[in-house]
């Protein structure tokens, strides 16, 4: 797909991937909606996308709000026009220091399927009908290495993240034809404020850039030939072309 | 909206019996919800006497033939209703009757109040006048112009801001004949892409991804094209009058090409609601050709009228003295129309825009 002029779409925009994603996004040429639960942050990184000639628009909201998710929706396409790329990206690990299994509050384990699973869901069913009429579009879910292995500790964000890359694989397949492209994708470990909080004494050094994970993600948003509708992609294994 | 009149038989089931044609003054439909998977058809070929026949929505796919084209109408339906006021504290209504760009909202007042009293009913607004400083949803805003109830106005923010309030503060127009609030997604169809229709497209509600996908396996084709469908109703005469008002709308290229293949290879193009018809004909040359891009539709349906586009059109039902009946006289005889409104009422379906359905299409029955 052409980004240049497309309507796209970003949770989780005010930091770490989501941020950079909307920066090259908008770098490119979209029309970018971008969406996070605090209005502040939000605001400063669309200043600073409009600063260097992007178009970009701020959108207070919750995704794992079900009243939320049709204002979210309506307030993009009424901004940026037709959402022809949806990057889900927005997550939550539940409650940090990470638990066992046995000691995660069944609530917890809800609140984490409603923010990484549910809510995506709810915006993906709003926005994918009207690229499946119109034969194009993008969904980008963020997966992680959590979704296959079974790592003690992470199971509330494990399992979401796994129910995510399937959904992603069936929603591909219900849309084989349309003209609309679903992906799942692990962006490797990534220097963020969520990595931090999951593995507080990782070696910094060690983790890649965000924005070095958004240029894989664009190219792939891009390159419908080596990112084909259900693929479930590895962020550090794509060959980043020039 | 439909002057619909309660009518509570059991719904359809099994074998139907025929249907003789009743005066129209017996007729009565239903005025409530149909679940979008429940809904009803009632399929009516305008060709020579043929009797209409009730089927279930999902039977679209079998009733049309590969090579036709279904076209659908896009817009989203905006959280129109906005409470405002005054800079003397005077409180009102706002609904918005189309797009909103570059800051401005079109749309009409209505006094204080709610959805729940018919809107002729309501109250008047206060009266404004160009160049007044009012406030909508708590945003500042100055009226550029005003007709009667009839307002353009500028708003002080920026869209980012616009649209978050509006979002915040909208509800979907609604009206009398339904008493509990209208939920922003229930009020949506399944495609829906920019808020641009001050009310719902309705027509396409009970075309579900099922459906769309059945069609396209069938050889049938769907286009969509954006319809910014307006207001029904203002609470006004010589307003309403003077109803559908110039409405804007935008034909994609792929759409265009699609209607061409569909009329070079002799399929049909089949309006899923009037909207689309009325951006179709605006959107059609001479020679039936679609011209890419936006315009403003101001044509007005009637008998009188002979669509060069659409052969067909699904809509929702109508009866006799409504303007959407005169609308659908464009696609069938009034005989034809009252036998299915007939048919309808005796099997007791619903009139509501989120109600039952009909498809007139000339070889539907055969």
């Amino acid at each position: 797909m052409n980004i240049q002029g497309q309507g796209a779409l970003v949770t989780g925009a005010s930091r770490g991937l989501g941020r950079a994603l909307a920066e090259q996004l908008a770098a490119r040429g979209a029309r970018v909606a971008l969406v996070a639960r605090e209005a502040g942050p939000l605001r400063d990184v669309v200043a600073a996308i409009r600063g260097r000639g992007g178009d970009a628009h701020a959108i207070a909201g919750d995704i794992s709000d079900q009243a939320a998710v049709h204002r979210i929706a309506g307030q993009a396409q009424g901004l940026v026009g037709e959402i022809a790329i949806a990057i889900h990206n927005a997550s939550t690990l539940g409650p940090t220091p990470l638990r066992l299994l046995l000691d995660t509050e069944c609530e917890d384990l809800a609140a984490v399927l409603e923010t990484n699973l549910v809510g995506p869901f709810r915006l993906t069913k709003i926005l994918a009908g009207a690229m499946a009429i119109r034969g194009a579009g993008v969904i980008v879910h963020v997966s992680s290495d959590a979704a296959v292995e079974p790592y003690p500790r992470w199971g509330a964000y494990g399992a979401s993240k796994a129910a995510q890359d399937h959904l992603s694989r069936i929603l591909a397949a219900e849309l084989d034809g349309t003209g609309v492209r679903v992906l799942a994708v692990d962006p490797g470990e990534m220097d963020t404020g969520m990595h931090a909080a999951a593995i507080p004494d990782a070696d910094r050094a060690a983790l890649q850039p965000p924005a070095q994970v958004a240029a894989r993600i664009v190219q792939m948003i891009e390159d419908g030939v080596r990112a084909p509708s259900g693929a479930r992609l590895v962020a550090p294994r794509w060959d980043l072309t020039p | 909206m439909t002057a619909a009149i309660a009518y509570p038989p059991a719904r359809p089931g099994g074998v139907l019996e025929p249907c003789p044609a009743r005066p129209h003054r017996e007729l009565a439909l239903r005025s409530d919800e149909v679940p979008r998977d429940k809904v009803w058809l009632v399929v009516v070929d305008p060709r020579g006497d043929r009797a209409p026949r009730l089927e279930r929505f999902a039977a679209l796919p079998r009733l049309l033939r590969a090579g036709d084209l279904v076209v659908v109408n896009d817009a989203a339906t905006l959280p129109g209703s906005l409470p405002g006021v005054t800079a003397d504290g005077r409180g009102f209504e706002l609904r918005l009757s189309g797009p909103i760009e570059a800051g401005r909202l079109d749309g009409v007042l209505l006094g204080p109040g709610d959805h729940r009293t018919r809107t002729e009913h309501r109250a008047a607004p206060p009266s404004i006048a160009r160049g007044d400083r009012i406030a909508v949803a708590g945003m500042p805003a100055t009226v550029l112009a005003a007709t009667g109830r009839r307002v353009e106005l500028a708003m002080h923010c920026d869209g980012d801001a616009l649209w978050q309030t509006l979002y915040a503060a909208g509800a979907p127009v609604q009206y009398a004949h339904r008493g509990e609030r209208l939920a922003l997604w229930s009020v949506q169809t399944g495609y829906a892409a920019r808020p641009w229709a001050a009310e719902m497209p309705s027509a396409g509600r009970p075309l579900t991804w099922d459906i769309v996908l059945e069609l396209r396996r069938a050889g049938v084709a769907v286009a969509a094209l954006t319809h910014a469908a307006g207001l029904s109703s203002t609470g006004d005469d010589a307003l309403d009058r003077a109803l559908p008002w110039p409405e804007r709308y935008e034909i994609p290229r792929r759409t265009a090409e699609a209607v061409g293949a569909a009329r070079a290879r002799g399929g049909r193009v089949i309006a899923v609601g009037t909207t689309v018809v009325r951006a179709l004909e605006a959107a059609a040359g001479d020679d039936g050709a679609l011209r890419v891009g936006s315009g403003v539709a101001t044509l007005r349906l009637d008998a009188a009228h002979r669509p060069r586009v659409a052969s067909g059109l699904v809509s929702g039902l109508h009866v006799p003295g409504e303007s959407h009946f005169d609308l659908l006289s464009a696609f069938a005889p009034g005989d034809q129309l009252r036998r299915a409104v007939a048919l309808a009422a005796q099997h007791g379906l619903s009139a509501h825009e989120l109600g039952d359905a009909c498809l007139i299409l000339p070889g539907a029955t055969t």
